[in-house]
């Protein structure tokens, strides 16, 4: 056993239920996320889809989680949710003890840029700017000047050894290149979760593994790391699977023997 | 996001597709060019107009009593028979009103008319006579280059002397001194006794023409069929001065006229106001039209760049979803839109200041307009050039900024 396992947090089923089920209540900070009976439905020319039809879901600081479950699961929904890019028809969601569920446009691009940081399948750079600029961006619109903007956002390359590609534009980078820059995109601003959608699904298995690596790197850090994922494969690097199916929860399982996953 | 931050992606942005963006803010230069052209010819003619035309065609605080005005434009059918009712100027109206001048004005009878004047050396040539007395060479500040000018004695006299202008020295006597020589106006003898310096010219109506003799002489005859006089100038030593001597000829004239109060004077007493009067409404026509025509560039301009916006919304709806997703807020993607679109027309804008400014020298060195820039112009296109571009980019950036985060991620 390493040290570190001490310093991980992770919620046992128990104090998720009572997190869960005190519904109005304010959760503690140190539960990242809370969902409550939260519920999305789209009008699809007509007819109501219930993508989410009630999900409740706790997730403690430092825990490292893989959503999976089939394509209309309700996973991609969920994730929009989690990441502030939609709102919920019903039930609440609470982000670092800030309830987000009621808020409007602007402030849930601040939650955004504050609390989230997001990692695509399709990388998503900006395809005529250099990595550091890329890497800048959630700086930009967090209001840091230019200085100390640049500063950070080497330091964010460097944790994912691409400080040496800073001034390159992403179609000189390879794919897993592409993705650690996205990484760092993703950090630099210090969210509290780091959301990733299909992260390896854009990667060829050597890439995927090595992405993998800096995932649980940044987890044995003290990472809050969300991952949605349909791989088996790749949701095995997390240390709790919480499946969806058709809108609600499937399963949500916390791997005990996650240490002797990463080989320690 | 802060604004040097927006208008530097909107540079990087313009940078990287030169040539879209130059033709994107064609419309703009195009507009801009020509208003900054046309508002400096027109700057420049005004210019002209108030500082050496009214000086060097009419003279420094001058009046002139004639019969009917010189500068009346738009004069209607009634008028000009009203004008052409009234009584002749003789010398003897001429002689009262100097009679009644103030102290210090001077004045000189001036008949004028374009005649042929001719040498044997060359074929008759048109030149600008004016007949009139010692004193016109220093109301209108003419100076002798050689020879001399005619003096008071020789007018009295009804000498046939003539001072004339360069061009005619050229014209009439190529290479000769023309000091002494003959020329004839009109088919009368005259001689030559001075030069007048070169004067230039005035909308390409050269000043150097001008040929000067004696009122007293035959040629006034030829310019006045009827033994009337054309006009007096009058010059006053100050402003005030000279109104003063233009409310005394007109107390003396409407006396001896006998012109009961509520009538209208039935002569003018013209100053150069009177000349700048027409100009300036010149000027406010040509201001009017010669603006209509870029107002329009500029209406194209907005359309081109308002379209040019919409296709770049369009393609970049992903980035403006990762620019979302990464935190910008709504007026953040709209300013990135708006200062892209301003900065494309300011770009533009100051573009066509350059072309413009070009454009109004090119037609000044061709052409007897002159050009002067007037800086308020420039500053006008500069706050133009971004009023169109926030105009265009208002709708385009808003639509941007509205765009729904996961569907513009999902956008190929």
């Amino acid at each position: 056993m390493s040290p570190h396992t001490d310093d991980v947090a992770l919620s046992t089923t128990a104090e998720r239920a009572a997190v869960v089920q005190a519904a109005g209540a304010q959760p503690d900070k140190d539960w990242v996320i809370v969902t409550r009976g939260l519920k999305r439905e789209y009008d699809m020319g007509g007819e109501i889809v219930r993508a989410l039809r009630g999900v409740d879901l706790a997730i403690r600081r430092n825990e490292y989680v893989a959503i999976m479950g089939p394509s209309g699961s309700g996973k991609s929904t969920f994730m929009n949710l989690i990441g502030c890019l939609d709102t919920p028809n019903a039930g609440e969601y609470w982000l670092s003890g800030e309830l987000v569920s009621q808020k409007n446009d602007d402030e849930l691009a601040r939650v955004r840029n504050k609390e989230i940081g997001f990692v695509f399948q399709t990388f998503n750079l900006l395809p005529r700017a250099s990595a550091l600029h890329n890497v800048e961006l959630p700086l930009v619109y967090a209001g840091i000047g230019s200085a100390e903007r640049k500063e950070r956002a080497m330091e964010a390359l460097t944790k994912v050894q691409l400080d040496n590609r800073a001034t390159h534009r992403p179609n000189e980078l390879s794919g897993g290149q592409r993705q650690r820059v996205a990484i760092a995109r993703a950090l630099v601003n210090r969210p509290s979760i780091l959301l990733a959608d299909e992260p390896t699904g854009n990667l060829d298995s050597t890439t995927s593994e090595e992405i993998m690596k800096v995932f649980e790197n940044l987890a044995e850090t003290g990472q809050t790391v969300i991952m949605v994922t349909h791989e088996p494969d790749i949701a095995a690097h997390a240390r709790r699977v919480v499946v969806l199916r058709d809108g609600l929860i499937a399963s949500d399982e916390r791997k005990e023997n996650f240490t002797s996953k990463l080989g320690l | 996001m802060p604004f040097l931050e927006s208008v530097r992606l909107a540079l990087n942005t313009i940078r990287v597709q030169k040539l879209k963006s130059f033709f994107t803010l064609l419309g703009v230069m195009i507009g801009v060019m020509f208003l900054i052209a046309v508002v400096s010819i027109v700057q420049g003619m005004s210019n002209y107009v108030e500082n050496d035309f009214a000086a060097k065609i009419i003279g420094v605080n001058t009046f002139t009593f004639r019969r009917r005005p010189n500068f009346n434009p738009n004069t209607t059918d009634d008028q000009w028979r009203e004008f052409q009712r009234r009584p002749r100027i003789y010398a003897a109206d001429v002689e009262l009103v100097r009679s009644v001048q103030p102290v210090g004005n001077t004045s000189a009878i001036v008949n004028q008319s374009f005649i042929y004047a001719s040498t044997i050396y060359a074929r008759p040539r048109q030149a600008q006579v004016i007949a009139t007395e010692a004193s016109y060479f220093d109301i209108k500040k003419l100076n002798i280059t050689s020879g001399r000018a005619f003096t008071a004695q020789e007018v009295s006299a009804g000498a046939k002397v003539i001072v004339i202008g360069t061009d005619i020295v050229e014209r009439q006597f190529g290479e000769l001194d023309p000091l002494g020589r003959q020329l004839r106006i009109g088919g009368m003898p005259y001689t030559v006794i001075g030069i007048l310096e070169k004067q230039g010219s005035v909308f390409g109506f050269s000043l150097d023409r001008q040929a000067i003799v004696p009122w007293t002489t035959p040629v006034s005859r030829l310019i006045q069929p009827r033994g009337d006089l054309q006009s007096m100038i009058v010059q006053g030593p100050t402003r005030e001065v000279m109104q003063d001597g233009i409310e005394s000829a007109r107390e003396v004239m409407r006396g001896v006229r006998h012109l009961p109060p509520g009538k209208v004077d039935n002569f003018a007493l013209e100053t150069e106001d009177s000349a700048l009067a027409f100009f300036d409404g010149l000027k406010k026509q040509m201001i009017v039209f010669g603006t209509a025509l870029p107002a329009i560039g500029l209406v194209v301009g907005a359309m081109v760049i308002m379209n040019i916006m919409l296709v770049a919304v369009a393609e970049r709806t992903r980035e403006i979803g990762i620019r979302k997703a990464l935190g910008a807020k709504r007026s953040d993607i709209l300013s990135q839109f708006l200062i892209e679109a301003s900065t494309l027309s300011v770009i533009g804008a100051a573009i066509g200041i350059a072309l413009g400014l070009a454009a109004a020298k090119v037609v000044s060195m061709l052409t007897p307009l002159p050009a002067a820039v007037a800086p308020w112009s420039i500053g006008m296109a500069l706050v133009l050039g971004a009023g169109v571009g926030i105009v265009a980019g208002v709708y385009p950036a808003s639509r941007a900024a509205r765009l729904d985060p996961i569907a513009a991620l999902r956008q190929e």
